[in-house]
């Protein structure tokens, strides 16, 4: 009797312990995330002045500022989107129409396979499509470059989102003689906009912070540069460059970082309450 | 509603190719002479209108940019050698814009200002000398108590210029190093070494590193508030990079195509690791549908750099070209031809 | 009995119906078209990456053939290229990442899969997490080589190891980090898909929540948590910038895990710019090299994952 109470003393202040244990890690990794956000905050929030916004400039320039990169980001991720996104979609669309077969595999696999690409492999190869040919370095490079990022991104979203929407909403549609476009196009994707929505937001938050693709693409510039086809400057592009620079080199990578943390945070935001405001229940 | 965005966005962008009107030049190349290059070029756009966008990704980068004609033009501070001239395929003109020192920095508490001679420097860089206290260090720094730190050795990750002007030196003075590794702007680093990015990546390594010691252009360990050595130079006697010293180093005679190397100078007064920064280009500017008011506006931008553009060098601590020299930098430029007839008269 | 005008009427209407019906099969079959069109294109473009790929490095393989991965001296001046030590680093940064980060994500997984499933204390963890995914690699980068660095050379001192600061131990560090979120977030999904009536015929056998949890969950989801691993791994494979700001870049071949050294994403990040012919060659040959191993470790990992679904 008294050993049985003993064992089961034993396990449950093994079961105790591992709660602990569990939970304490667990908590840990919030820690990471509370530290990067606030150095970010601290160190970026004293290099944010109205001049860091309103200016160019080279790196370690007096006076430079971070606008270039801003309109930069802003013009190749939005050209990438509107690569990716309508590809992406349809894409998706057909992904979960077709789940069965050979081919409709393949494509998968495919997919897969775009989304394990190296992000540099994926800049020295559109470096060779698009520069060296042109012989000139791109913001449309950058955004091809990242628009292929997007792509499997988009794709699978699309996929498991539609797949969500019950057939009988589907049939239905069918039933009352409506054709085949007019059904994905007014019906299933309207139902799964938020689930697709939620996915490309993350998508462009995602390409929004990527370096490596566009250090062999869209290469770079110290002025604000409207031409997408010439060189470009990135937000992630300018913090690479000024990290290590003297004087308000550091200040501007901070700056820099301040803005992109807070644009993917902001972006998250968004994606969290597109989620729940207009997602269809079913 | 989607569709009328979808056009609206198109014809933004297609707006923005209309903006070509303006040229702008684009270069790439060298951090060598960055921050001279930064404030020439914002100084430029001011007084002339025209936009340079120079990227400083390494004078390798920037050889290989010219070679791919991706650029106008290309920033080294070391001339092209063979391999890349016969890739070019033409002759490129090989233009100095400045003269500039490469110091060796450290990171030591206390920050003493250390005397380096040229064996210390190539023991380092050999891997020989490992410990900051090494007799030979502690020898030529009496009265500096030196810790028993290892030595951490940083170079230039990318291919460089400024590599290239270091291991020009240390082929000078050390048989060693010129038989096992050579002048070079990527070469084969004996041992453990940390690659920083540019020169201002290994600035960066060595503020941040205990111990460590790199070589970079004196600009950078200035502005960066970093402490250098003065180096042991041919004559015997210790110098610190400035002014002075830099165009003690730079009074030779130029050759015709510019290419010199001042390391190791023989001038009793000189910092013994200096050297030229050049522009390179196209000697026939018409190649590959190269627009001819692209070529005349680099011209211009050239012939601006070597001769008003010279009243900034100094005010960033780099040398001017010296006055004998200019001749033949005139020359160079005026080489520079469109479809054979010279640009600049 | 229909008059004449009456009858033209209806066949007016059948005539424009029926035009109206092909116009409508018309854009049905051409938007069956475009969709399967845009799958087409999607397959051609990686196809065309592959072929971009390998006869960028038939140069480098015809000259160098195996000995290339084998070899440890990288010259480029002297066109002497052994990716080995770049190899080394790549294994060793991601398998040290794996071994950092799989206490933390396995322990998350459980947290929320099976102790705290839904509440506060569960949306804000898996906020937390999906921010984590979600940061850009530059700011890890940024944040790894300004707060992180100075705080590995202190914290490893307790432990006499001199650290320069940039190695092996950074990148693993914050690749650790990066990676939780991803193999965290598929391992909990596995756990919680455990049928119920599993778990309770253990816990009427008298079992204890840790033994159901470590005795019966893990066992039945361990090949969905294989499957996100895989996946995490193959992540902290092809990772760019976080690695190359705090590795070092060094050349040579480095198997402490307190040194210096430098990843195939990294190398190629830092020397693409300014390689030609041989060189070049050579970049690509590293780099599709390491998209086969990612590429193996996405797919593998996706399809275990499928396999597992699909037999619930």
């Amino acid at each position: 009797m008294i050993n049985d109470v003993k064992l089961v003393k034993r396990n449950l202040r093994k079961d105790r312990i591992f709660v602990g244990i569990i939970s304490v890690f667990s908590l840990l990794c919030v820690v990471p995330l509370i530290v990067i956000l606030y150095f970010i905050f601290v160190n970026g929030a004293s290099s944010i002045n109205w001049n860091l916004f309103t200016h160019d400039g080279g790196i370690g320039e007096e006076g430079a500022g971070i606008l270039h990169a801003i309109i930069g980001t802003t013009e190749i991720t939005l050209l990438a989107s509107l690569i990716a996104i309508p590809v992406g979609i349809l894409a998706g669309v057909w992904m979960a129409e077709n789940t069965r077969g050979k081919f409709s595999g393949f494509a998968r696999i495919v997919v897969d396979v775009m989304q394990g690409v190296p992000s540099v492999v994926l800049g020295m190869v559109v470096s060779i499509w698009i520069v060296k040919p042109f012989q000139s370095f791109s913001a449309f490079s950058g955004s091809v470059a990242l628009a292929i990022m997007m792509l499997p991104v988009v794709i699978k979203n699309t996929e498991e989102t539609l797949k969500l929407v019950p057939g009988s909403i589907k049939e239905a549609a069918y039933a009352l003689g409506l054709p085949y476009h007019r059904i994905i196009l007014k019906i299933v994707l309207p139902c799964g906009l938020s689930g697709i929505l939620t996915g490309v937001l993350v998508a462009v938050a995602r390409i929004a912070g990527e370096t490596a693709p566009l250090i062999f693409t869209a290469f770079g510039a110290n002025y604000v540069n409207l031409n997408i086809f010439k060189p470009m400057e990135t937000i992630p592009g300018i913090i690479y460059k000024s990290y290590t620079f003297y004087g308000e080199g550091a200040s501007v990578a901070w700056g820099a970082s301040f803005v992109l943390v807070i644009f993917v945070l902001t972006i998250n935001l968004i994606a969290k309450v597109v989620i729940n405001r207009w997602k269809v229940k079913f | 509603m989607l569709k009328k965005l979808a056009i609206a966005i198109l014809a933004l962008f297609s707006a923005s190719a209309l903006f070509a009107g303006s040229v702008e030049l684009i270069g790439a190349g060298a951090t060598f002479p960055y921050p001279l290059y930064n404030k020439m070029f914002s100084t430029y756009k001011k007084d002339k209108g025209t936009v340079v966008n120079y990227q400083a990704i390494g004078s390798g980068g920037g050889i290989q940019s010219l070679i791919s004609k991706t650029v106008d033009f290309a920033g080294s501070d070391a001339p092209m050698n063979d391999k890349e001239a016969k890739s070019a395929k033409a002759d490129v003109v090989h233009v100095p814009t400045c003269l500039g020192a490469v110091v060796l920095s450290y990171n030591l508490p206390g920050n003493p200002k250390l005397k380096l001679n040229a064996d210390i420097v190539a023991g380092i860089y050999l891997g020989k000398i490992v410990k900051w206290n090494d007799p030979a260090i502690v020898a030529e720094n009496a009265g500096i108590t030196l810790p028993d730190l290892p030595i951490v050795v940083v170079r230039r990750a990318d291919s460089s210029g400024t590599t290239y002007t270091f291991t020009d030196y240390l082929s000078a003075v050390s048989a060693e190093w010129k038989a096992k590794i050579g002048v070079n702007k990527s070469p084969n680093w004996p041992g453990t070494t940390m690659g920083g990015k540019g020169n201002p990546g290994v600035a960066g390594y060595v503020k941040k590193t205990p111990g460590a010691i790199g070589y970079v252009e004196i600009a950078y360990a200035k502005q960066n508030n970093m402490v250098w050595a003065s180096l042991k130079n041919s004559s015997g006697n210790y110098f610190d990079a400035d002014l002075a010293s830099i165009a003690a180093a730079a009074d030779v005679d130029l050759p015709a195509d510019t290419k010199v190397s001042l390391v190791d100078t023989k001038s009793p007064n000189g910092y013994p690791i200096c050297t030229f920064t050049w522009i390179l280009l196209y000697k026939e500017q018409a190649y590959g549908g190269h627009p001819q008011n692209r070529a005349q506006e680099t011209v211009k931008l050239l012939w601006w750099m070597t001769h008003e553009g010279q009243a900034i060098n100094e005010t960033l601590d780099y040398g001017k070209l010296p006055p004998k020299a200019l001749a033949i930098v005139e020359n160079q430029i005026k080489s520079v031809v469109y479809n054979g007839q010279p640009i600049q008269k | 009995m229909a008059s004449p005008s009456r009858n033209n009427e209806m066949q007016l209407k059948t005539e424009s119906s029926r035009k109206a019906t092909l116009h409508v099969l018309f854009f049905e079959r051409s938007f069956r078209k475009l969709l399967f069109a845009m799958v087409i294109f999607m397959i051609l473009l990686i196809g065309a990456m592959l072929i971009t790929l390998v006869v960028f490095s038939i140069p480098s393989i015809t000259k160098f053939g195996f000995s290339f991965l084998t070899g440890t001296t990288w010259d480029p001046a002297n066109d002497q290229f052994g990716a080995f030590s770049f190899v080394v680093g790549t294994l060793m940064t991601s398998i040290l990442s794996l071994a950092f980060s799989i206490p933390f994500s396995m322990s998350v997984a459980i947290f929320l899969g099976e102790y705290f499933t839904s509440g506060t204390l569960s949306s804000v963890l898996n906020s937390a997490l999906e921010l984590l995914a979600g940061i850009p690699s530059i700011i890890y980068g940024i944040v790894g080589f300004f707060i992180l660095n100075p705080f590995l050379i202190q914290l490893l001192k307790v432990f006499h190891i001199q650290y320069a600061g940039v190695g092996i131990f950074s990148a693993a560090f914050l690749l650790a980090i990066m990676i939780i979120p991803y193999s965290a977030s598929i391992a909990r999904e596995v756990i919680q898909l455990v049928p119920n009536d599993l778990k309770e015929a253990a816990y009427s056998l008298g079992a204890t929540r840790y033994e159901v949890v470590t005795k019966i969950m893990i066992p039945y989801s361990m090949s969905g948590i294989f499957a996100g691993i895989l996946l995490s791994f193959g992540r902290a494979l092809g990772e760019t910038m976080a690695v190359t700001m705090v590795v070092g870049n060094s050349s040579q071949l480095n198997w402490s895990v307190f040194g210096l050294g430098d990843t195939i994403a990294s190398r190629i990040a830092n020397e693409f710019g300014e390689a030609f012919g041989l060189h070049l060659s050579v970049l690509v040959e590293i780099g599709l090299l390491l998209m086969i191993i990612t590429v193996f470790f996405g797919v593998l990992g996706r399809w275990i994952i499928q396999k597992t679904s699909v037999r619930d």
